[in-house]
């Protein structure tokens, strides 16, 4: 790692001023992305500040019949929360689909929205990244691509959403709070948070300089029956190749989200309104406009087939 | 046969190198101070107190230094291991606060105040903790690099499952209780390269049952 110095942060309001005043400086929550890609080099804070005791770690009901999540919160705490587990199912499946047990007692909820991909090529320090190094190039898009994303991809980059947490969230349309350096607050709809790559693949989501994520804010729960299913090249411990979120109403409506495949937390109004008609019928709408490399083609088929075995799994 | 499963290390040096080998837990190593003040220009030293296995330690840490480097080098408490360095492998699993977490993805600055529990906090040679001696009951084990972090990470998954966190493989969030395929998910984070999996499942039974019982 690169020399940095540490501070803890008192309170919100002084994270988000000591982040404006010092250069260089990033927030730490858990932790579990960022060391890594400290260690790594491609990350090198000159500074960090600790966010870990703003009394950020409670889950409470809102004024409109929905859930705050503190941005604190561990993924291993949100999962097992009792309204969480009873009125937002899918999302305590995708938090359990991913990392591992160690991880996700540290994992918290606004770090997991910021995690960053784990392209191969943004990880090898060797290679060319628009995504690392602006400009350099992608070193992806004639190379080992299976693991990449086939949907929202651009000529700079194909690179993955590697989440399952925001997956759920972005089907859930979670509400993403924050506070700015001057003190003002605002909250970003899922949908705009995760940014397409586009030109620059670097701005990765809306947040502004020194922006501090305070929590998540669920609206009212959808009701029907919740699923997450993920397929990966091993049964547990292992990054999505493809995941669906999905809700299923009584009415044969239903709504879904998909990881994996896309360079952000991927949703379809197509596939949506495609739901009564059945799985094949949900997949061609969402696959509409995909554009797979030599190497992830199967993605295409395996999304297919992972939203029959949903519709499958929901009639059981 | 007598087995000595506590520590590589005395077998490696010899029971006397080993003594000598290991400071009283908490003293940190005292640097010199020029060579503090150089260390200042990369980053400065930064202070934390911990409770290592019940004892109170404070050190002075670059602030780069993981939560594992702080044990390994620092505490000398070599039971904990690095192994990948980059949260791939769980040798590194210690309990903080009571969970189980990779030390090595953590910095030891951010534990102000905080307990932790080591493979050498478990139990001793002389007293060890049911889930040790059900490793070697089991055979839990082969080259025995990835076994300290295998066991303080079963230890901690008996307290989950019997505080009701659910897993991957849970069919009913709110019905959760021990099974083989519960212990396979959550012991997805260490790996064995050994591939001693289907003997530490039957060490991590015995235990639940034990407890049970």
């Amino acid at each position: 790692m690169r020399p940095f110095t540490y501070s803890r942060a008192g309170s919100v309001e002084e994270a988000a001023k000591t982040a404006a005043g010092t250069p260089g400086a990033r927030f730490i929550a858990g932790g579990t992305n960022l060391l890594d890609l400290m260690k790594l080099q491609i990350e090198t804070p000159t500074h960090l500040i600790d966010v870990n005791h703003l009394g950020l770690d409670r889950i409470e009901r809102t004024a409109e019949g929905g859930l705050r999540i503190g941005a604190m919160v561990r993924n291993t705490d949100l999962a097992a929360d009792a309204t969480v587990r009873r009125d937002y199912a899918v999302l305590s499946r995708a938090l359990l689909a991913g990392a591992s047990g160690q991880l996700r007692n540290k994992a918290t909820t606004g770090g997991n929205l910021l995690q960053r991909t784990r392209c191969p090529y943004f990880y090898d320090t060797r290679m060319p990244c628009n995504k690392r190094k602006p400009g350099s190039g992608c070193g992806a898009l004639k190379g080992m691509s299976r693991s990449l994303a086939i949907l929202g991809t651009s000529e700079a980059c194909i690179a993955q959403h590697p989440s399952d947490m925001a997956v759920a969230l972005r089907l859930l349309d979670a509400g993403v709070d924050t506070v700015r350096a001057d003190g003002s607050r605002r909250t970003i709809p899922i949908a705009d948070f995760h940014r397409l790559p586009g030109a620059t693949p670097h701005v990765e989501n809306a947040l502004g300089p020194c922006e501090f994520i305070t929590s998540v804010t669920l609206p009212q729960p959808l009701g029907g029956t919740h699923v997450y299913r993920k397929v990966r090249d091993r049964a547990s411990y292992a990054f999505a190749l493809v995941s669906v979120a999905a809700v299923f109403a009584r009415d044969g409506k239903a709504r879904f989200a998909f990881g994996g495949i896309a360079t952000k937390p991927w949703r379809s109004d197509a596939a949506d309104a495609a739901a009564p008609s059945g799985a094949a019928a949900v997949a061609e709408a969402a696959l509409n406009g995909a554009r797979p490399t030599a190497h992830n083609g199967f993605k295409q088929q395996l999304t297919a087939r992972t939203l029959a075995s949903l519709y499958r799994q929901k009639e059981a | 046969m007598t087995v000595e499963p506590m520590s590589r290390r005395n077998l490696l040096q010899g029971s006397a190198a080993a003594a000598a080998a290991l400071p009283a837990l908490g003293e940190a190593r005292a640097a010199p101070a020029d060579h503090r003040h150089a260390r200042k220009e990369e980053g400065s030293m930064t202070p934390v107190g911990l409770t290592v296995n019940g004892r109170e330690v404070h050190l002075h840490l670059d602030p780069r230094t993981t939560l594992l480097d702080a044990l390994r080098e620092h505490l000398r408490l070599t039971g904990t291991k690095k192994g990948c360095d980059h949260g791939q492998c769980g040798a590194c699993t210690v309990i903080v606060e009571g969970r189980r977490i990779n030390s090595c993805l953590t910095l030891a600055v951010m534990h102000e105040g905080d307990r932790i529990t080591t493979v050498e906090g478990l139990g001793t040679p002389e007293k060890l903790h049911p889930m040790q001696r059900a490793f070697i009951t089991h055979d839990g084990y082969q080259c025995g690099y990835c076994t300290p972090g295998q066991i303080c990470s079963a230890v901690a998954v008996l307290d989950e499952i019997a505080a009701g966190i659910p897993s991957h493989v849970t069919d009913d969030l709110d019905k959760v209780a021990f099974s083989d395929r519960e212990v396979r998910e959550r012991m997805s984070g260490n790996i064995c390269r050994c591939a001693a999996y289907s003997n530490i499942v039957a060490a991590i039974r015995e235990v639940a049952e034990g407890e049970k019982a």
